[in-house]
């Protein structure tokens, strides 16, 4: 038990492509029952609650080696901007042993590290979304979602870091720190959710809350080969989180497993009275298909459509990544899928539409940040300077890049050619895409065209970092849900570096991706998606 | 009737505060100066040139007969609070007058990551006036953001209606008072929409600072808009008046404009007789009661006509000015460059807003019997137009009638509700008001003009509200401005 949160001490080097053992999966066989016991294997929340209940660890065991993990990888890895106090923490742990003790019930997240992007609201932390205009900032609230999961006993451990607002794809335009990929520390651990991506890869934690936009969650998770889940717009209440482009924003989950990105989903979603954006469609319980692998029959997916987007798999298109996709593809063959080549003819305006709509979007959100009643203030006499100085001071340059963009985009005589089509653009993007899932169960594509890139690459080539975005853009502009999970490698770094399958579903149906991912997850031979980092925290 | 309404909401307040004029408006932004335009405001008048002497008697009749050149065109834009238990976007209540930020949330607040949530009754509401207004109601409308920074506006954006109002093109019907000649009217609506409420600025004696609070910021408004229909500062002071029977009607609105529930900006412009281009126009603020409105028109007017007579119309620029209570004008208070950019687009954080007809009938069905309705009833029950605007216009007065019986008349003089209309009983009572304050009066006469309110709220408090105030402020500045 204590070795999947340990890392494992000695680690045989996986080849870039091909298969090796390190990681004991069960082979397909087609008749043994199924227990859930099998199920903790693949699920880090599972087997913590086992353990806990079964009393074979407490609850403080488990967050002082979590804690101790954190404290050895953090000077490297740099995914945090705010870690809990630690005695604070342990306190929370404590409690849970003693209700344990008692024999009383504790939620099904009981003794679960959760990380926290710094742009959703913590009320006993800062909440600074990566900005200096909100250094020091602590929230009077929790967001909703952190909400519902301390009702369920998780205990947050801190607030990851993000590039700005979540304007980026790499963390180097967070006002504070670079977050490194856990796999090469030289690269960047994509963004803006990269601090969660990185915090779970490092199993700093076990499972982490970041926000996705146009990719945030999904393009990190595939940087750092783990599980990032961005559910339908409306799924979760977006109260609490700071607000980039509001009809494209969503929080997302990340873990090591898909179960464990499930249970989270699950333990977040729901309608929320403080958010109108929010659906009120019931929750199903999305983990609840799942079975172990020792228990699917040979080709448990048999009869699923699947659609490969073609304009995902051409030119520009990283060709490690394209294999790592094709090889996911044979997999999901293997598995009984009917493979097919879909065409979105409208997906490239996606790009151009989402950053004005972001943009725009984002102009107006940001607009709050003024220095007048909460945040860096700078001093003056006078109104106008008052907000330019606290704005300049405050803000980073690609924020205040999009700033600029946005209001342009939305100044008069200019709202039609720019907002107004891009809505429109937005509309055929939506269309082509409920119609190729009602052709198709689920479509998949790369998260991003690459694989995680070196820091200060792309840093001054804006265009060429959004151009990345394109794999994950649609998705938010349909306000679809989709799943990204570790299929491969590409070579870079000492052991190559992960690459992430991207599966898109039908609005709401988080439900089919889950089990659709979890099924690849567990029937997927030869990986092994823990970064070797070893006992020390240091790479070998 | 417009005078025994108008002693009903005339509260006079001694020490007007303009906050608005400390904000200077260039190049599109707002800043706070050392200065204040009060004092530039001074200065500027000191600085006129000499006008040639005539005698106002004289003056005020060539004006008179230069007017009938010309004519007024006059729309009206009125912000209406909504008396609704909560805010429009938050569960935080209102109450005016309550100490500063106490009633407050992150979401009035615009803290980061808090969302707005439609009250719906704002909706029901709005309803209730876009039918009483005989508007047509967009049964499907939605927010819109409207974007500007200012230290009252916690976003940085103000959650509106732009081009789909919940109500358009619709009308109302009122009779001016008998003792300015009476006579049925009928004005346009252009429309009315929702909105929010920005917060107060509060500032500091000697402007060296201002605070914000934040306790109005997310009430709901109903904003009215005109057609420009009203001719005369009396068909305007009606016209609100009317707005504010129908509000109290409905009961969506207290309709208070002292406590700021009913607010009022006009637009004024003339053009000469026959023709159909409308003139400049000119917007005035700060009108804090229906006879101000009168009144600060009526000067508008004088003020446009004189240019024009003097072959000068290129002086009348389109401004927002003030109106001065106390020096009974209108000032400068900012230039309009052109339009503001508010850069409005959809409020993505709130659903559309959609009516269904069973809705609206419901609405329609519920409606109380408005004032023109009743009116109209009284006058075919063969009352005399003084009583029938006595009774249908004040409420109070009704409700009373109604549980007690008797005459309308009877009921006037047992209240003691007659006006005070004689001019030597209202001397009387100026002459009393100013030897009572002789500190004042030395203030008044060595420059502070804004204290004329102070004496003419005395002087009303003398006579328990019924002294005739456009009478009362005649009086009152002919003795002020005599030599003592």
């Amino acid at each position: 038990m204590l070795s999947t949160i340990q890392p494992p001490r000695c680690l045989s080097r996986i080849a870039v492509r091909g298969r090796t053992k390190s990681r004991s999966l069960h082979i397909l066989s087609s008749a043994q029952s199924v227990t859930s016991a099998s199920l903790i294997d693949h699920s880090q929340i599972l087997s913590i609650r086992d353990s806990l209940l079964s009393r074979h660890l407490s609850a403080v065991q488990l967050t002082h080696s979590y804690l101790d993990r954190l404290k050895q990888t953090e000077p490297q890895i740099k995914s945090f901007l705010h870690v809990s106090d630690p005695d604070k923490v342990l306190k929370q742990a404590h409690e849970i042993d003693e209700k344990i003790k008692r024999n009383e019930e504790v939620g099904p997240l009981a003794g679960v590290l959760v990380a926290v992007k710094d742009n959703i609201c913590t009320a006993d932390m800062p909440s600074t979304g990566g900005s200096r205009i909100l250094e020091g900032y602590r929230p009077p609230f929790d967001a909703t979602a952190v909400k519902r999961l301390k009702n369920l006993g998780a205990i947050v451990v801190g607030k990851t870091n993000l590039d700005e607002f979540g304007m980026g794809s790499t963390t180097e335009a967070s006002a504070f720190k670079v977050t490194a990929n856990p796999w090469d520390l030289s690269r960047v651990p994509g963004g803006s959710s990269g601090g969660s991506a990185a915090a779970v890869s490092a199993r700093q934690c076990v499972v982490s809350l970041g926000s996705d936009t146009g990719g945030s969650v999904r393009q990190p998770a595939s940087f750092c080969g783990v599980v990032g889940l961005k559910p339908t717009y409306g799924r979760v209440s977006r109260f609490g989180l700071m607000a980039y482009a509001s009809s494209l924003d969503v929080i997302g989950c990340l873990g090591s497993s898909v179960a464990d990105t499930g249970i989270l989903l699950h333990a977040i979603s729901g309608h929320d009275t403080l958010d109108a954006t929010s659906s009120k469609r019931e929750v199903p319980d999305f983990t609840s298909q799942f079975t172990s692998a020792s228990s699917l029959e040979s080709r448990p997916l048999e009869g699923l459509r699947v659609g490969l987007i073609r304009e995902t798999v051409d030119g520009g298109v990283d060709s490690g990544v394209k294999s790592a996709i094709q090889s996911a593809a044979a997999h999901l063959e293997q598995l009984g899928c009917i493979l097919k080549e879909v065409s979105l003819p409208s997906f490239s305006l996606g790009l151009p539409a989402y950053y004005i709509l972001a943009s725009s979007e984002s102009s107006s959100n940001l607009s709050r940040y003024d220095g007048v009643r909460y945040g860096s203030q700078a001093s003056s006499d006078e109104l106008n300077s008052l907000y330019k100085e606290s704005r300049a001071k405050g803000f980073g340059p690609e924020v205040k890049m999009r700033i600029l963009m946005g209001t342009y985009a939305l100044s008069a005589g200019y709202y039609d050619a720019y907002y107004k089509r891009a809505q429109q653009v937005r509309t055929i993007i939506r269309k082509s895409f409920k119609a190729a899932l009602d052709e198709n169960d689920i479509l998949i594509s790369p998260a991003a065209p690459s694989a995680a890139y070196k820091i200060g690459e792309k840093k001054n080539d804006p265009l060429a970092m959004y151009a990345g975005d394109i794999m994950t853009v649609n998705v938010n502009m349909a306000g679809l849900p989709a799943l990204v999970l570790p299929c491969g490698f590409v070579e870079g770094g000492a052991v190559g570096l992960p690459v992430g399958l991207q599966i898109i579903g039908a609005a709401f149906d988080e439900e089919k991706l889950l089990k659709v991912g979890h099924i690849f997850e567990q029937t997927l031979q030869g990986y092994n998606f823990v970064p070797p980092l070893d006992a020390d925290g240091v790479f070998a | 009737m417009m005078a025994s309404t108008l002693f009903r909401t005339i509260q006079i307040h001694p020490f007007l505060l303009y906050p608005t004029t400390l904000f200077r408006r260039r190049n599109g932004a707002l800043y706070c100066t050392m200065k204040s335009t009060q004092t530039q405001t001074a200065t500027q008048e000191k600085q006129q040139p000499s006008k040639v002497k005539v005698s106002q008697h004289t003056q005020s009749k060539t004006l008179d007969k230069i007017k009938r050149d010309y004519e007024a065109v006059i729309g009206i834009e009125t912000h209406v609070q909504l008396s609704t238990l909560t805010k429009a976007f938050c569960s935080c209540p209102y109450n005016y007058g309550s100490q500063p930020n106490t009633s407050i949330c992150p979401i009035c607040m615009g803290l980061p990551g808090a969302l707005p949530v439609l009250n719906s009754k704002v909706i029901e509401f709005a309803v209730k006036l876009g039918l009483a207004l005989n508007c047509k109601l967009s049964l499907n409308s939605k927010f819109d953001r409207k974007q500007y920074f200012y230290p009252d506006l916690p976003k940085g954006y103000q959650i509106s209606q732009f081009d789909i109002p919940i109500a358009t093109g619709g009308y109302i019907d009122l009779d001016l008072p008998l003792e300015f000649g009476g006579g049925h009217r009928k004005f346009g609506i252009t429309r009315v929409h929702m909105e929010e409420d920005a917060g107060k600025l509060l500032h500091s004696g000697n402007e060296d600072y201002s605070q914000v609070d934040l306790n109005r910021a997310g009430v709901p408004l109903l904003e009215i808009v005109s057609e420009p229909d009203m001719r005369t500062g009396i068909e305007a002071a009606e016209y609100a008046a009317e707005l504010q029977r129908v509000v109290r009607y409905l009961g969506i609105s207290n309709g208070n404009m002292q406590e700021g529930s009913l607010r009022c900006d006009v637009n004024v412009s003339i053009r000469p007789v026959g023709q159909l281009e409308f003139g400049t126009k000119v917007e005035i603020k700060n009108l804090n009661s229906f006879s101000s409105i009168n009144r600060a028109i009526d000067f508008e007017i004088s003020r446009q006509v004189l240019f024009h007579s003097q072959g000068q119309s290129d002086q009348i620029v389109q401004e927002t000015r003030l109106w001065e209570e106390g020096a009974q004008k209108t000032v400068t208070m900012r230039k309009k460059e052109g339009l503001s950019d508010y850069r409005y687009f959809p409020e993505p954080d709130l659903p559309e807003v959609i009516l269904s007809q069973v809705f609206v009938d419901s609405i329609h069905n519920s409606l109380p019997e408005l004032p023109e309705m009743k009116r109209r009833r009284y006058e075919k029950m063969g009352l005399s137009m003084q009583d029938v605007l006595f009774l249908a216009n004040d409420m109070n007065i009704l409700f009373e009638l109604l549980a007690k019986g008797g005459t309308v008349k009877g009921l006037i003089e047992e209240k003691d509700l007659v006006q005070i209309a004689d001019p030597i009983e209202i001397g009387k009572m100026v002459d009393k008001v100013l030897s009572e304050n002789p500190k004042q009066l030395g203030q008044y006469r060595g420059g502070k003009t804004k204290l004329q309110g102070f004496f003419a709220g005395q002087v009303m408090k003398l006579s328990k509200g019924k002294a005739n105030p456009g009478l009362l402020n005649k009086i009152l500045l002919e003795k002020l401005n005599a030599e003592s």
